[in-house]
């Protein structure tokens, strides 16, 4: 029943893509350039999530401070925030009259809203939750003993995170690589709010979906079908982690 | 002790059971739902209409839903919930007849212009139309499915303004949020969404704007279980009344 349920929808959506036009549809100007810039700013919003996300896993997995299931619970907020919330968040912080970007209008004429920026810090924002508790997690599984080996024999702190903890959580760090990548893709709530709307620089795949559907309904269906291919094509990727199979 | 607990539940949901049915045999022989799908520009005067028509018609509720034309026309084409269908265009309104989302013929009842709005502080120091052009100005239009989209392009167009907008709002309501909370120097909306924004919003001319006016169109839906009651509604908007509050708002006469 419950199978039915969640797979229906897909198999619907399959059935309404207009198979005869699928291709010219795809890879019209606008589609593509949907495209190129949806997958530009998850690259890069997955990458900042590493620099980022990579000490603040760290810290929260290795590190006993006080007030770190607080730091914890904060760093978990945007994961079950609705997006269109984060977009308003976002705004009130970095919008042209936000807490910060006022500021960096009034004195350095730096505007975030509406760039491709305003994109990834969205991005950013709503996956980096993702990345974070992916690797915590996976940094917890790597034996101490290893890392306390590795200090004995002389390696400091940072050599032995990079050659004894990482190598051993790649998996982990992966595959919140892998899922961060994939949730910037679909962002769509914060992305609208807090950066605009506009072909090239800020509409992504989601956006170019919700305005085509607006107008041309083919259109949206066929890019709805190309997003979804893309998540099946990570859920192949992470098959291991989630699905069992190996 | 068991029993009573029991039997005791039994008659509290004997008692809820018997609540639910008469609440609800009474609201379905008394109260009628009359649902309006009206373009966003339409909020403040439909909503001010809705009262007068609830006034008017006792036991009906008029429900309101405010969206860009597009996506009530995609609504409205697909049987959603709705009795009566109002756009801010006649495209919109065309493509509602060829997708079989409403069955007989629209009226037109209104008009509207488009001008630029700013907020009322005016940080870009804005005094033209053209003005939007110089660097660094975050000025927005509506999607261009959007009738406010269609005719803010076109005016541009118009113009020889070739600058490209900041970023396409979904509807126009949403650009007019964006001039009110200072997050943009300009917007393209209507006459009336300056009108209705009061003294956080204001406004310079788009040159050529009234030379083609957006044309509001209304008519009853095809999937309309109201019929009666939608071909009410639509008198009252094309009724002295309805026009006294389309005119105070800043419509146009059709």
């Amino acid at each position: 029943m419950a199978a039915v349920f969640l797979v229906l929808p897909l198999v619907a959506l399959v059935w309404a893509a207009p198979l005869g036009s699928f291709w010219s549809t795809i890879t019209t100007h606008e589609s593509l350039q949907a495209l190129r810039l949806s997958v530009f700013t998850s690259t890069v919003a997955a990458a900042a999530c590493v620099v980022l996300g990579l000490p603040l896993a760290w810290i929260l997995a290795r590190l006993d401070f006080p007030g770190r299931q607080i730091l914890r619970g904060l760093v978990t907020v945007p994961l079950v925030l609705p997006p269109v919330v984060a977009g308003v968040a976002l705004l009130s912080a970095f919008g042209r009259m936000g807490l910060i970007g006022k500021p960096l209008l009034d004195l350095w004429d730096i505007r975030i809203p509406y760039t491709t920026f305003a994109v990834v810090i969205a991005h950013t924002f709503v996956s980096l939750p993702f990345f974070v508790i992916s690797v915590e997690g996976a940094l917890r599984a790597t034996p101490k003993s290893l890392e306390v080996a590795a200090a004995t024999l002389g390696a400091d702190r940072w050599t032995t995170f990079r050659r004894v903890t990482l190598p051993l959580a790649m998996p982990g760090v992966v595959a919140g690589v892998v899922l961060a990548w994939a949730r910037s893709l679909g962002e769509f709530g914060a992305t609208i709010t807090f950066a605009g709307n506009y072909p090239g620089t800020t509409r992504t795949m989601p956006l170019e979906v919700y305005t085509q559907l607006q107008g041309d309904q083919d259109t949206a269906t066929a890019l709805s079908l190309v997003l979804l291919i893309v998540c099946i094509a990570v859920l192949v990727c992470l098959r291991e982690r989630w699905l069992g199979v190996r | 002790m068991k029993k009573t607990v029991l039997t005791g539940s039994a008659l509290v949901m004997a008692l809820a059971l018997s609540a639910c049915g008469s609440s609800g045999g009474g609201s379905s022989s008394k109260t009628q739902t009359l649902t309006v799908l009206a373009a966003s520009s339409l909020t403040e005067t439909f909503t001010d209409l809705q009262k007068t028509f609830e006034q008017q018609h006792k036991g009906v509720k008029v429900t309101m839903v405010f969206d860009s034309s597009a996506t009530l026309e995609q609504q409205a084409a697909q049987q959603a919930p709705g009795d009566i269908l109002a756009t801010a265009d006649k495209k919109t309104m065309d493509q509602a007849k060829t997708d079989k989302g409403i069955s007989g013929d629209a009226t037109e009842f209104a008009t509207n212009t488009m001008v630029l709005a700013i907020p009322a502080a005016n940080p870009a120091k804005l005094t033209s139309f053209a003005g939007i052009q110089a660097k660094g100005i975050d000025f927005l239009t509506c999607v261009p499915t959007a009738p406010c989209g269609s005719a803010a392009a076109a005016l541009l167009k118009t113009n020889g303004i070739t600058h490209a907008p900041a970023s396409q709002e979904v509807d126009v309501k949403s650009v007019l949020q964006k001039i009110e909370s200072g997050e943009a120097d300009a917007g393209m909306v209507y006459v009336t969404d300056v009108t209705a924004a009061g003294a956080k919003v204001s406004s310079l001319p788009v040159p050529h704007s009234s030379d083609s006016p957006n044309t509001y169109w209304i008519a009853a839906t095809a999937g309309t279980k109201q019929a009666k009651l939608s071909q009410e509604f639509i008198a009252l908007l094309e009724g002295r009344e309805g026009q006294g509050v389309l005119s105070k708002a800043g419509f146009g006469k059709p």
